[in-house]
């Protein structure tokens, strides 16, 4: 890697200005940048490790949502016996993330200001219509996601928490890719009164809701009203690993099986 | 009371002893050696597949901070340097010898694959010599790459090198084509089948590493480096490259994490720290990282070919006809010519009696990284295609794929049997190791398996290969005669110390098999010695006084027959040293298990008494012994090894998917006779694990341009423990005939049996798709597309 200055502030306030420059780079739990980092794929001039911030920790119940801090690790997500109780298919998907390694280091927040198309957690907030509240604002979830590696974040701009909704049903599928063991395609499904939600991750560029499942579940909340639905390849990607044809085709294999999970 | 020590010798499943500073981190591999000022080494590598170099600007980057040096091509060309060297010479059909075109080790005018070398920058940190060798500015002029070996050999192909315009570095062939046209006008049926055996990067836990040093008082050159082989490391280096006396050359390989075949070569890096060390007189390190790992080390497999196999009525084979293209890289790896010639069609007779065999090989260079072997090295290539063609053949004649292959077998009493493709087998027992899977496996009880998991909404399927391989290389007079510049024994030393206990110099080298603990029971059984007792030295071209080193699953049958001639040599001048002692004549002493005995009483004399006297020689026949106990042999093997035996894989796929779960695996293998049942054990698994990886998962991957699109761990699908089945490992022997130990080998058999029965099962679980051929790896994508295809035939 190349050379830069390391900072690890205590309050999101100290973060912030910290970032004011524009080539320095936050870090929590250095999953995705650390390897960036070592192939000299990134030459930023200073990381500010967020990890000291007390204020961006822990979880906790506030009336009929779940609000994760953004340092929150993924093994405390997938243990956490509040999360599972309010929404367990928001813990199953944090414990099939990665390895044990990945989910012993990795965040919530750098997983969802990363955006990686192929991450498992933008799914998830897509998918139950969470709240991200940041160092300025919150931000829905449906304004949040703008592309691949791109979020609504300006540059100096934290995410600090994100408040999930707590939800009647919801459920997480997906078919990892077999080499990085990322996602080739997910479908996470969340019913709240009539009100349904199908975010698709690892299929597109970026996460994304499909409206037609959307309208079937809403009419029939089975994975019988989702079969007929064809996803349209056009868009997704297409790899070494597989086709757009082939992702579309699993995200509605993932779709039923989300479905289904959810119960 | 008495103390029983548990039994160490020869078949006792001992502990390894390397594990324990294995398992507590103190190891000590080539990174780990660092020199007092020490410089780092970084290779700048070609970002394209073809080029011409029409300037290396170094000035830039000779400036930068810790720089010390800056080296490219024609700085190595004005020093006289080599070529590296290739170890074996084939010759065309016509006679003529192969094309060999110069592999420069820094490459000089033209680069010909992503990741060649194409300079390097010497620092006092790798931080600094990579900043440096960022700063260097090569001028290319991009040529168009020649990356299939389709592509390479149409007419006006890009040449990858200019003195080879047609990129065919031969053009071989083996058997007797006429016989074998006479054959197949004979035959019943003729069953046709196109074949890929695909492109594999081995991927060694431990990255390449080399840390050369230069001795200004003597000259001495030392260098430390990941070798499976640091006496034909020293030989090649010194000899081609260097142009050095090897008398002022060591090399060292210390610990290795792996090698699987890819560390068997010298490599570039290897005189690169070697001769800079000399020039600047400061030590020099380079390391791979992992993404230079991908495109530096040696590739393996990846050959395309068609098979023809003629049967009779009664499903007896009559002939087999086989074209292959064999993919060499760009430049010719120290063994790659040999892999798909003589380790690859002398094996398509399999553990069939086929009468006659004929077999054409066209090598190919291309712009890709050079392929050699890899574990198995040819006989998973001949394999694959053999025992595929059986289970089409199986098919097309609707004679049952098992009976098929009992008709054909080589019978007990045939052996030794001579194939029509040069080997002749000395043992085996495929009925038996057959019988044995097919019950382990309860292939009987599959269909019921099959219908439940229809139930559950899965395809399940079951597979076989009965395979046989070759291995313990080889005879030097033979060998040589194929085209080998190398003779093929092993080299053992037995050192009985004054006070008794041993050390072992063998030429061998252990870098994950547990030779030093399979080693050691050698000498705990024949010598008596307990195994805390007996050291094994290996890997040092100062201490061990030659070897040819670990590959082809040699290091028992040859090595292990060096260290038992060494032994017979201690005990011979034992037996003398122990009748001068006890009075008597030398052919009245017996020795059993370290105790020298004048047959019939009971006077006798350890081997510690024989090794004081040795050593201490006061009363000693000192006119007509020498003193001291140590012996050298070396070991010529008298004919390959055969192990072989039978693989069943047993999986299932989701259809909605396309993912293939294997959901079982049995092996039953023919090794010979089993030192260490426990690493036997281990050393199988481990193949296994490979050879399912290379059936389900991995594929090397380049794009029209040469980009190597699979070159990290995000994209090259290495197997992990949950892609694996639970794998049941067990032996059948027959012993080798013609080595003292009644070995054959064991560390290849895995990857070599196993990559066709895991396809034939996955054919079998798509048994309703009518499928013919399935090229590796079966990813979920693949055969998702199979099933899609044929259920839209199907509606249609």
């Amino acid at each position: 890697m190349y050379d830069f200055a390391y900072h690890k502030p205590t309050s999101v306030a100290d973060a912030v200005k910290l970032l004011a420059d524009p080539d320095a780079k936050a870090v929590s739990g250095g999953h995705t940048l650390v390897p960036a980092l070592k192939h000299r794929l990134n030459k930023p001039t200073a990381l500010v490790d967020l990890s000291g911030i007390a204020e961006m920790k822990g979880i906790k119940r506030v009336g009929n949502a779940i609000v994760i801090g953004a340092l929150t690790r993924h093994v405390e997500v997938a243990n956490s016996a509040e999360v599972k109780a309010a929404i367990p298919a928001l813990a199953y998907m944090a414990s099939h993330i990665g390895d044990v390694q990945v989910r012993n280091r990795g965040t919530m927040g750098g997983s969802v200001s990363n955006n990686d198309p192929a991450a498992d957690y933008p799914a998830a907030v897509l998918g139950l219509g969470a709240t991200i509240h940041t160092s300025k604002r919150k931000i829905a979830a449906d304004d949040f996601f703008l592309g691949m590696f791109t979020t609504a974040l300006d540059a100096d701009e934290i995410l600090t928490a994100i408040e999930f909704p707590i939800v009647d049903k919801a459920g997480y599928a997906k078919m990892k890719n077999p080499a990085s063991r990322y996602v080739m395609a997910g479908v996470f499904v969340s019913k709240a009164g009539g009100t349904v939600r199908v975010a698709v991750n690892g299929a597109g560029p970026c996460v994304f809701r499909q409206a037609d499942m959307e309208a079937a579940l809403a009419a029939n909340w089975s994975p019988d009203a989702v079969a007929g639905i064809k996803q349209d390849p056009d868009g997704l990607n297409g790899d070494i690993h597989g086709s757009a044809e082939y992702r579309a085709h699993l995200v509605g294999v993932m779709a039923k099986r989300a479905i289904a999970a959810a119960g | 009371m008495n103390v029983v020590a548990p039994f160490e010798g020869i078949g006792a499943s001992v502990r390894r002893k390397e594990d324990f500073r294995f398992l507590q981190g103190r190891g000590a591999y080539t990174d780990d050696f660092n020199r007092q000022g020490q410089l780092h080494a970084w290779i700048l590598r070609s970002p394209h597949a073809h080029a011409r170099i029409k300037s290396v600007d170094i000035s830039a980057a000779k400036a930068m901070p810790g720089v010390v040096a800056v080296f490219t091509g024609a700085d190595m060309v004005k020093d006289g340097l080599g070529g590296l060297p290739c170890g074996w010479q084939i010759h065309n059909k016509d006679g003529s010898p192969m094309a060999e075109p110069l592999h420069p080790v820094i490459a000089h005018e033209k680069v010909r694959h992503v990741g060649d070398q194409v300079a390097v920058a010497i620092a006092e940190t790798r931080e600094q010599a990579r900043d440096a060798a960022e700063a260097i500015v090569v001028d290319y002029d991009v040529l168009p790459a020649a990356v299939s070996m389709e592509a390479a050999l149409k007419p006006g192909a890009p040449a990858v090198h200019d003195d080879v315009p047609s990129n065919l570095c031969y053009d071989w062939h083996i058997g007797d084509k006429s016989v074998l046209d006479a054959a197949f006008a004979q035959a019943h049926k003729i069953v046709s089948l196109d074949l890929v055996n695909n492109r594999l990067i081995p991927n060694a836990m431990e990255p390449r590493a080399a840390l050369g040093e230069f001795d200004r008082t003597s000259g001495d050159y030392t260098l430390h480096t990941t070798s499976q082989n640091p006496h034909v490391i020293r030989l090649l280096m010194a000899a081609n490259v260097l142009h050095l006396p090897e008398s002022k050359v060591r090399v060292v390989a210390p610990d290795v994490g792996g090698g699987f075949g890819s560390k068997i070569y010298h490599y570039a890096e290897e005189a690169i720290v070697t001769w800079s060390a000399g020039k600047l007189g400061r030590p020099v390190k380079w390391t791979a990282d992992r993404s230079e790992s991908f495109m530096s080390d040696a590739h393996g497999r990846d050959h395309v070919s068609n098979a023809q196999l003629a049967l009779d009525a009664n499903g007896k084979i009559l002939g087999l006809k086989v074209h292959t293209y064999a993919n060499m890289g760009a430049y010719l790896s120290t063994f790659a010519p040999c892999v798909p010639t003589y380790l690859y069609a002398t094996l398509l007779a399999g553990t069939y009696t086929t009468p006659v065999i004929y077999c054409e090989v066209k090598a190919v260079f291309t712009n890709t990284v050079p392929v050699d072997a890899y574990r198995g090295a040819g006989r998973p290539e001949a394999t694959f295609l053999l025992e595929r063609l059986m289970d089409v053949a199986a098919r097309e004649t609707g004679i049952d794929r098992v009976e098929l292959r009992r008709r054909n077998f080589i019978p007990n009493d045939a052996f030794p049997y001579q194939t029509p493709v040069a080997l002749q087998y000395d043992s085996g027992n495929y009925t038996a190791t057959l019988d044995q899977a097919l019950a382990t496996a309860d292939w009987a009880g599959f269909e019921a398996r099959r219908a439940e998991a229809a139930k559950r909404g899965k395809l399940r399927g079951i597979g076989c290969s009965t395979y046989l391989e070759a291995c313990g290389i080889a005879p030097s007079a033979v060998v040589g005669s194929l085209g080998a510049r190398a003779g093929l024994y092993e080299v053992g030393t037995i050192r009985v110390h004054p006070t008794g206990s041993v050390t072992v110099l063998t030429g061998a080298h252990s870098h994950g098999q547990g030779h030093e603990t399979t080693f050691a029971q050698l000498v705990t059984d024949k010598l008596g010695v307990p195994g805390a007792q007996v050291d094994i030295v290996h890997g040092d071209t100062a201490k061990v006084p030659f070897g040819m080193g670990t590959y082809g699953s040699r290091s028992l049958a040859v090595g292990g027959s060096a260290m038992m001639k060494a032994m017979d040599k201690i005990i011979a001048k034992g037996k003398r040293i122990a009748a001068h002692l006890m009075e008597a004549s030398v052919d009245d002493i017996e020795f059993e298990r370290g105790i020298f005995r004048v047959a019939g009483t009971d006077k006798t004399k350890a081997l510690v008494d024989i090794s004081v006297a040795a050593y201490v020689p006061h009363n000693y026949p000192i006119d007509e012994i020498e003193p001291g106990l140590e012996e050298t042999a070396f070991y010529d093997p008298k004919n390959f090894t055969y192990p072989g035996g039978c693989h069943i894989a047993e999986v299932e796929i989701d259809p909605e998917t396309g993912k293939v779960s294997m959901v079982n695996f049995t092996a039953v293998d023919d090794v010979g006779r089993v030192i260490n049942p426990m690493i036997v054990e281990g050393q199988v698994q481990g193949g296994i694990a490979q050879g399912i990886g290379q059936a389900l998962l991995e594929a090397c991957v380049y794009d029209a341009d040469g980009q190597l699109l699979s070159g990290s761990m995000m994209d090259y699908t290495m197997p992990r423990a949950d892609d694996l089945a639970p794998v049941s490992v067990a032996t059948h022997t027959t012993l080798c005939t013609h080595n003292p130990l009644g070995v054959k080998g064991c560390g290849e058999v895995g990857a070599i049996g196993s990559p066709p029965a895991v396809i034939n099962a996955v054919v079998d679980a798509l048994r309703d798709f009518n499928l013919r051929t399935l090229d590796m790896p079966a990813t979920p994508s693949k055969i998702w597309g199979i099933i899609n295809a044929g259920r839209q035939q199907a509606a249609e």
